[in-house]
């Protein structure tokens, strides 16, 4: 056991943290938009994987960086505002819709990577560019800290900017207060002229945009190509952390921690002798956990208030 | 007034639901400018849905809207707003989460930059709250005010979007008499200074001291304008009902028997330790019906909750039929003979995409008849539903309709005939002619008249002052989860007098509430 | 037009309506990406019917969607979001694997004890989620999806430290012993026995639903849980029931896709039947009789695409995305919500003007 912490309290490991936590802050963070106006996107690991695979293929048509990100987000919102027609518009369940997002979103990025690259597991065979990592001046010469702390991807520093960025929007502008309103008392804010429909269209958008870096981060950061079924799981993993997060930003940032440090976990312990199949499985056992034992501690809370 | 204006005017509406109610059918309406409007009809006359359709939060199926005028169109409550009409919802539209001030500024934020302008949006709430002497917190959480309060929020957020035509949709139904008595004085005010209110209501009464003229609806058709002053209650209900009201039930005189329900000591904690039901105890007998008058939302659904089995109790004790019914399931207490006739028929009482016959089986499918070995004897159920539909004269069109395709006072029918057909001993009431036309009403009352005639337990709980006095043999007052009077004998207690008890002004004393307990 | 009809009508429009926008998908993607499209098209059109086995891989195809899809029925029917059909299923293979390899038993009883082994499992599998939302209120959907994942690894795991095959350089389990194995019941295809449980099962799965008190308590409990728990039934108990049933139909529903199809496992992740069952249960309308016909459709398009991507360009996760869209616009419940609005408020203009006022007025008073 000893082995493990000293595995857990490395630079490495810490600094693996932030690198695996990046994309569940990220799509976390949408989460909490969209479950702020009344709304759970469960096409979340859908609208990643497209983001994933179309910034790949817009940096390789485009021969940059930002066509790839122009694209991705616009895959990426393409596929938000689907949703948003079904669930909103046409009163699709969002269990069925966003499902069907992920079963549409599976399909049409193997089916896409074959035609451009002619492969259908990787786009290794085509050259596609990732953000850039960067080393924050002075902070990277600190001992220790620094090297946790800096040297990480350009989304990773962009993630922290959008949690405060989302606080502010939610809480401190128009929009904000009108998607609070819209989603705990939907009739109330329609009553005042408020077009519900349109203020979700907003918030899934929102939501829709940072899954979009969520999943970019995962191909063009985190990993320098798109692999098939990359998201493995993380647009749900998410969508837990925002729940246990009780869709407030700072809550859901530290619960993403909280999923993040097993899928850390899970990376270090593959140098430790315990079956694969055991390692892979841990993120999402945790999730389970995890959501288990919040559920726990919240019915014992109203418990403890009954009496 | 030398001059009379018409501030707005629709010309046949007509309003064709999707499951096929026809709730309005080309209704006239007009309102003149700086006067207060009532818009009387029975419950279900279609009020309401004439108010949405103005307000943009229903389209109508035909019919044109007037606004000083000019013909206008409204397709959501945004052009409503723009066109200066606001409505107060008979069910508050605030969001219990925000402040007063957030609830207020609510789409019209000012801004400074990005950011809300939280200042500025104070000072305006404050300006507006004093100059109509509508005064509430602003820094307030909605969720901590009372009802009065948050109907004073409501009618702030109208003024604060500039409106000019005010509608209230049954605004007194959750007030308590004093509130009340504030409103009118503010909604004179308002008058004064040039607003045109329509007042929505079935209190004649309330009409009478307050409005100008009354438009009359009944069945979703216009019965007439009259002036109030030239006009008697009389006149009015006989309109709004179609023949005079028979308030006074045809009973004889109880004679009540054995113990069926004892509570004694019961207190109900809410979910945030809030007592809802304050040491309570009482004995309802045998072949009497037993009231709980109470404004709405002093433990009347806690109570019956606890009784029903659904909900809770912290301590003191519920005996049914001499069953202590602590720990007990729903399905238990129910064996024990006791039917509940709940209080929200649509989330409550039915499946409704279930059939009429599915519905009218569901506390029954444990028993011989229905199953056998776990297999439905579905000759037997259809066989049942047509019975009932027949005994309780439910229109339809056969007992396999999903039940949402009835009209409410129907469904109420099939919850009745579910619950009374289970051979019960004990039968809890609970608003049970809510919402529901005058000829159900008449049935439903008849049909707990003649249960307690059989020498079963009538349990009524009612915030209709007419129904619990015209209904029970004995009753209590429940104010603020306690009991603040019982009275033995109903038939010899006013309104007025009732109301007293039910607001918290007069309390008996605990000697003559003990006789609740009859022990 | 009474009532009845008219949502007939706009149903059949919808299912019109659905599988013309399918139709249109599919000949879109293939001119968009091929440089053949009519071989493509043709391949994935009638290519499925060009042969007797291949006529039989579409009931072969169709044969575990039907598990899948019931018990995705049975599941959303009792009112929950779980999406652990996908589990159940793998799992369900897992299981009547060990039971293939592990148990020495003559043949009838050897894959009926295996198929019941997979059932049990599968069961166990369906209850962890449901539990942990009656008992904590723990969401299902989110649990649900991540237990597959677990139970994908977990499977995995156990063939590859338990029962591999040594010789074999890919993941594949031991050979499961003949006497295990599924007999096949048209020569010339490899349609077996599971093909009887599964179509045995929609006809049992209906009855249960329409005949039997608890089927009858899960159509309540699915419909309006505050109802059934004010009528007197368990819901929570009822719903854990229904969980119980579908994890043991689509369990079994794995256990005889493996004794029936193959000699080995050779899974190296989760096959996906039970999202397809998803698509099936809903193309059905959550009917139990309508089930075979749903699934042989998407069997049909499932093989129709495979064919096609053997023979032309196109690669088969076509059928992906048209299952995904499908999925769309099935759930997409104010399809055509206006057109029926406007049957109704007609009929009913209709019927009103029919009658004369005090005969309305006295149906209203109900005399």
């Amino acid at each position: 056991m000893p082995a493990i912490f000293s595995y857990i309290f490395s630079v490495d490991f810490f600094f693996m943290w932030i690198r695996v936590a990046t994309p569940i802050i990220l799509v976390a963070l949408g989460a909490v938009v969209c479950e702020r106006s009344g709304v759970v996107n469960l096409g979340l690991e859908g609208t990643m994987l497209i983001a994933a695979l179309f910034g790949v293929l817009g940096s390789y048509f485009g021969k940059g960086l930002l066509p790839g990100f122009l694209l991705g987000i616009a895959s990426a919102l393409v596929v938000s505002l689907l949703f948003a027609f079904f669930h909103l518009v046409l009163k699709a369940n969002n269990v069925l819709c966003g499902t069907a997002i992920n079963t549409l979103a599976a399909g049409l990025t193997v089916f896409v990577l074959q035609m451009v690259t002619g492969e259908k597991g990787t786009s290794a065979s085509i050259k596609s560019y990732s953000y850039p990592e960067v080393n924050i001046p002075i902070l990277k010469d600190i001992p220790i800290l620094g090297e946790i702390l800096s040297g990480h991807n350009l989304l990773t520093y962009l993630a922290i900017v959008l949690l405060f960025v989302v606080m502010f929007l939610l809480f401190k502008t128009p929009l904000g207060l009108r998607i609070r309103a819209v989603g705990e008392n939907p009739h109330a804010a329609e009553s005042v002229g408020i077009p519900v429909v349109r203020i979700r269209f907003i918030a899934i958008s929102i939501c829709g945009a940072l899954a979009g870096l969520g999943g970019m981060y995962l191909s063009m950061a985190y990993l320098p190509i798109f692999a098939r079924d990359m998201t493995a799981g993380r647009g749900f993993i998410s969508l837990a952390a925002c729940a246990m997060g009780r869709a407030n930003p700072i809550g859901v940032f530290v619960s993403a921690l909280v999923f993040a440090f097993f899928d850390g976990l899970s990376n270090i312990l593959q140098v430790l002798r315990i079956p694969a199949e055991f390692v892979q499985m841990m993120p999402y056992a945790a999730t389970i956990l995890g959501l288990t034992i919040y559920s726990i501690h919240r019915a014992h809370s109203l418990q403890r208030k009954h009496s | 007034m030398t001059e009379t204006q018409e501030a707005l005017r629709l010309e046949g509406i007509t309003k064709v639901y999707p499951n096929g109610v026809i709730a309005n059918k080309d209704i006239n309406f007009s309102v003149n400018v700086g006067e207060i409007h009532a818009l009387s009809g029975e419950n279900g006359a279609g009020k309401t849905t004439l108010m949405k359709i103005l307000f943009g939060e229903e389209k109508p199926t035909a019919g044109e809207i007037f606004i000083d005028g000019d013909k206008v169109n409204i397709q959501n409550p945004s052009d409503a707003i723009r066109l200066g009409i606001g409505l107060v919802h008979q069910h508050f539209m605030l969001v219990p989460s925000l402040t007063v001030t957030e609830n207020l500024i609510l789409g019209i934020e000012p801004v400074k930059g990005l950011r809300i302008d939280e200042r500025k949006a104070r000072d305006q709430v404050s300006e507006i709250s004093k100059k109509y002497h509508l005064i509430v917190d602003p820094d307030a959480k909605i969720q901590d005010l009372t009802v009065g309060q948050k109907q004073k929020v409501e009618i702030l957020k109208t003024l604060l979007r500039g409106v000019r035509i005010l509608i209230l949709d049954e605004p007194t139904a959750v007030l308590t008499p004093q509130e009340t008595k504030e409103l009118f004085y503010e909604l004179k005010l308002l008058r004064s200074a040039g607003y045109t209110i329509i007042f929505i209501s079935h209190k004649l009464n309330e009409v009478k001291e307050l409005c100008d003229r009354i438009t009359i609806i009944r069945h979703g058709q216009t019965m007439g304008v009259f002036d109030v002053s030239s006009v008697s209650e009389e006149e009015i209900s006989r309109l709004m009902v179609g023949r005079a009201v028979k308030l006074k039930v045809e009973k004889e005189a109880a004679n009540p028997g054995a113990a069926a329900i004892r509570v004694r000591g019961l207190t109900i904690l809410d979910d945030s330790g809030k007592p809802k039901v304050k040491n309570v105890s009482f004995t309802a007998r045998r072949g009497e019906i037993f009231g709980v008058a109470g404004v709405e939302g002093n433990g009347q659904s806690q109570l019956t909750d606890a009784i029903t089995g659904l909900g809770g109790y912290q301590s003191g004790s519920i005996e049914i039929n001499g069953l202590n019914i602590s720990g007990k399931s729903v399905r238990e207490i129910r064996e024990h003979k006791l039917s509940h006739i709940p209080e929200d028929r649509m989330k409550t009482g039915i499946a409704p995409r279930l059939s009429i016959e599915n519905n009218v089986i569901a506390d029954k499918i444990f028993r011989k008849d229905f199953n056998r070995f776990g297999f439905l004897n579905l000759s037997k159920i259809a066989a049942y539903g047509l019975e009932m539909v027949n005994r309780f004269r439910v229109s339809c069109k056969s007992a396999q309709v999903h039940i949402n395709s009835l009209s409410g006072g129907n469904i109420q029918k099939v919850v009745l005939a579910r619950e009374l057909s289970s051979d019960p001993d004990v039968i809890i009431a609970n608003q049970p002619t809510r919402g529901v036309d005058v000829g159900a009403t008449e049935f439903i009352r008849q049909e707990l008249v003649g249960m307690r005639n059989q020498g079963k337990t009538v349990f009524l709980i009612s915030s209709d002052l007419g129904e619990i006095l015209g209904l029970s043999d004995s009753l209590i007052v429940l104010y603020e989860g306690e009991i603040t009077a019982y009275f033995p004998d109903a038939s010899s207690v006013t309104e007025e007098e009732l109301g007293r008890y039910m607001l918290g002004v007069e309390k008996q004393s605990d000697a003559e509430i003990r006789r609740a307990v009859h022990e | 037009m009474n009532e009845k009809r008219i949502n007939l009508l706009v149903d059949l429009a919808r299912v019109g309506i659905i599988i013309s926008i399918t139709l249109a998908l599919v000949f879109l993607i293939v001119f968009l990406a091929s440089q053949e499209p009519f071989v493509a098209i043709y391949s994935f059109f009638i290519g499925p019917f060009t042969s007797i086995r291949r006529i039989g891989n579409i009931v072969e195809a169709g044969a575990p969607l039907m598990f899948t899809a019931l018990a995705v029925i049975i599941i959303f029917r009792s009112g929950l979001f779980s999406m652990i059909s996908e589990g159940a299923f793998f799992i369900g293979i897992t299981g009547a694997m060990i039971a293939a390899i592990a148990w020495r038993l003559p043949f009838p009883l050897h894959p009926f004890g295996a198929i019941l082994f997979g059932g049990f499992c599968g069961a166990v599998a369906a209850l962890i989620p449901a539990l942990l939302r009656m008992k904590w209120s723990v969401s299902e959907v989110v649990t649900s999806i991540m237990l597959n994942y677990v139970i994908q690894f977990l499977s995995i795991y156990l063939v590859n430290y338990h029962f591999r095959e040594i010789s074999s350089s890919s993941l594949a389990s031991l050979l499961l012993e003949p006497t295990a194995k599924l007999p096949v019941i048209f020569p010339g295809t490899r349609i077996h026995v599971g093909i009887l449980i599964a179509l045995a099962a929609c006809i049992v799965l209906y009855l249960f639903l329409y005949r039997t008190a608890l089927g009858y308590s899960i159509r309540v409990v699915g419909d309006n849980q505050t109802f059934a728990r004010y009528s007197g039934i368990n819901a929570a108990k009822t719903m854990l029931f229904a969980q119980i049933i579908a994890g043991f139909i689509a369990g079994i529903g794995g256990a005889s896709e493996l004794l029936g199809m193959y000699t080995r496992f050779k899974w190296t992740s989760s096959p996906g039947y039970g999202w397809t069952g998803i698509v099936v249960a809903l193309l059905a309308k959550r009917n139990p009789l309508l089930v075979p016909i749903a699934a042989l459709f998407i069997g049909y398009m499932n093989v129709g695409a495979d064919i096609m991507a053997r023979s032309s360009d196109v690669s088969r996760e076509v059928v992906d995305i048209i299952q995904g869209v499908m999925m769309l616009l099935i759930a997409a419940e104010a399809l055509l919500g206006g057109f029926r609005q406007r049957l109704i408020v007609s009929a009913a203009k209709l019927e009103d003007s029919l009658k004369s006022p005090e005969i309305k007025l006295k149906q209203e008073k109900g005399v």
